[in-house]
């Protein structure tokens, strides 16, 4: 780890450990009928938005959302990398087949298209903290292809090297081959693809709500927070409401800095 | 020839596929099977019990991906709920506007990082890579609409914002690509022959590496793409991803899918396009008896 990388890291468990002690309960939603749009203070240090929220506290309820969910659906579509691709890796033949082409479609269309497109099809009536763990599966579930394919050729090469045929020549086979001589051997990949992906789901749930397809109001989300940008007046006025796209800066150059150099190029 | 065919295929396959969760996307669609006939006073029973019997025939999702698939075939994706209008001429329509800006913001993205990689990896100059870094690293930072509403301040056209969402993926790649091509026997061999860098650069490194290089325009498409919905929407660009975004904000699945066909029908083209060139130089690199 290099000096650069390990302040990441420590920028990253900051943030992690502010967002996740910060705020709580509901002061990120309620509203100060008396404070409306007000500039910083010393009771709201980034002031209150148009309907009188504490900014501070939405931009740690965003901060936290972000930071639980991103690497949880990266971890789902690690999951799913290492069980898709893996099998098909290990297994070949039919399977390998049709698990490339679908992957190969998955990488045809643009990530951002789908999920509008998935989105497009959930019910109007849904909850706020539905709509949150949703857009977040969904990234999870949508995003396994480009890992996927990895974890598969790294699978097939596993599986036609010499510790696996000595392991098939002892009589090992089926899932506890796969279980105890593969998988081992891909958890660096997997792990490399974990980080990846998750500065990529912070992003894409920032896309998602500057477009208003992410996450429901009252909750808020980092892309949800973006919003208040597109009003140029108000920038001008209030450069505070820049203080979500700093933390997202922050945010995702940390993770991509702790993804080192060598293990994004190889993957 | 054996290449071609198994590409044509790979992209057929894939296209079809993509056709076929579409068709299942709006076969599963809430208010699918619903006509607004059915609650036409006017109407009698019998035309009613006609109008309900004609999604009948559909319920089951592959009948209903085959007439999917035919009327797809004659160029009719169906009626868009929000527009009221043929999906086909919505897209034919706004098609010309994205096709603008992603051509030129492939092509600026494209080249930018490419030179910026062939600079930095022939002269090896510190301060070039630490600015080439942390500007692709700033970008890969940013979500495309926040570049979308930078551009927007700034009065620059969305080809603009397209180009700055591809450069850091391409300097990436393309820096990754040129380090190993440097790291390789021949280049050394060439260095310890006396061969001049720029020699070097030219036969060594980019000539064995161009079919690398030229498939990261494949890659160049796909970014654009996924760009170019939140640019076109941030920027009001009358262009294909605006209309991806409204229909997805009208739930008008019909229109999303046209869409998504038509997008990964494009971006199947260029990866095949890509591939295709990768594996001509591939099999005439070894014909030359190069490994």
């Amino acid at each position: 780890m290099t000096k650069l990388q390990k302040a990441a890291a420590g920028v990253f468990l900051l943030l992690a450990l502010l967002s996740l002690l910060g705020a709580r309960g509901d002061s990120a939603s309620a509203q100060n009928r008396e404070a409306i749009a007000v500039s910083p203070s010393a009771k709201f240090p980034l002031g209150t938005d148009d309907l009188g929220r504490d900014r501070l506290a939405r931009l740690i309820e965003g901060t936290r959302v972000s930071i639980l969910l991103a690497p949880a659906a990266a971890l789902l579509s690690t999951l799913l990398a290492a069980a898709i691709g893996g099998i098909a890796g290990y297994r070949g033949g039919r399977i390998d087949r049709i698990v490339v082409t679908v992957a190969d479609l998955f990488l045809s269309l643009p990530w951002l298209l789908l999920l509008l497109a998935v989105r497009a099809l959930l019910p109007l009536n849904t909850s706020p903290m539905a709509s949150v763990l949703l857009t977040f599966l969904l990234l999870g579930c949508l995003g396994w292809a480009n890992p996927g394919r990895l974890v598969r050729a790294a699978a097939r090469t596993a599986a036609n090297s010499d510790y696996v045929l000595h392991a098939r020549a002892c009589g090992v086979s089926g899932w506890r081959l796969f279980w105890r001589m593969l998988v081992p051997n891909l958890f660096p990949i997997l792990l490399a693809q974990f980080w990846i992906a998750v500065p990529v789901y912070v992003l894409s749930e920032a896309n998602l709500g500057l477009l208003g397809l992410g996450v429901s109001e009252p909750l808020a989300s980092l892309g949800s927070l973006l919003r208040e940008l597109a009003n140029y007046d108000a920038l001008s006025q209030n450069p505070v409401v820049f203080a979500p796209v700093a933390v997202l800066v922050i945010l995702a150059g940390c993770l991509h800095l702790l993804v080192s150099r060598e293990k994004a190029l190889s993957c | 020839m054996q290449v071609l065919l198994q590409q044509v295929r790979r992209a057929l396959l894939t296209i079809l596929l993509g056709g076929f969760l579409g068709a299942t996307l709006l076969r599963f669609s809430p208010g699918w099977g619903l006509d607004e006939r059915e609650l036409d006073p006017h109407l009698s029973s019998e035309s009613r019990q006609a109008a309900r019997a004609e999604y009948e025939s559909e319920r089951n999702v592959l009948i209903y991906y085959a007439h999917y698939l035919k009327a797809a075939l004659s160029l009719d994706l169906g009626i868009s709920r929000s527009f009221n209008r043929p999906v086909t001429g919505l897209l034919r329509e706004r098609l010309p506007e994205t096709t603008r800006s992603l051509a030129f913001g492939v092509t600026v993205g494209l080249l930018a990082g490419l030179v910026l990689a062939i600079a930095n990896a022939y002269a090896g100059w510190r301060l070039l890579d630490l600015a080439a870094s942390a500007l692709a690293g700033l970008s890969l930072s940013i979500p495309a609409g926040l570049i979308a509403l930078g551009c927007f301040w700034l009065r620059a056209p969305v080809s603009w914002a397209i180009a700055l969402a591809v450069f850091p993926h391409i300097y990436r790649y393309a820096g990754n690509i040129l380090g190993k091509a440097y790291g390789t026997g021949h280049v050394f061999a060439a260095r310890a022959g006396g061969q001049s860098e720029p020699r070097i650069l030219a036969a060594h490194v980019l000539w064995p590496a161009t079919p690398e290089l030229f498939a990261l325009a494949a890659v160049a498409v796909s970014v654009a793409f996924g760009a170019a919905v939140p640019i076109e929407v941030i920027c009001d660009a009358p262009g294909i991803g605006q209309m991806a975004w409204k229909a997805a904000l009208a739930r008008d699945l019909p229109l999303l899918t046209g869409v998504t066909l038509l997008i990964t029908v494009m971006t199947v083209t260029a990866t095949s396009v890509a591939d295709l060139a990768l594996s001509f130089a591939r099999t005439s690199e070894r014909r030359r008896g190069r490994p």
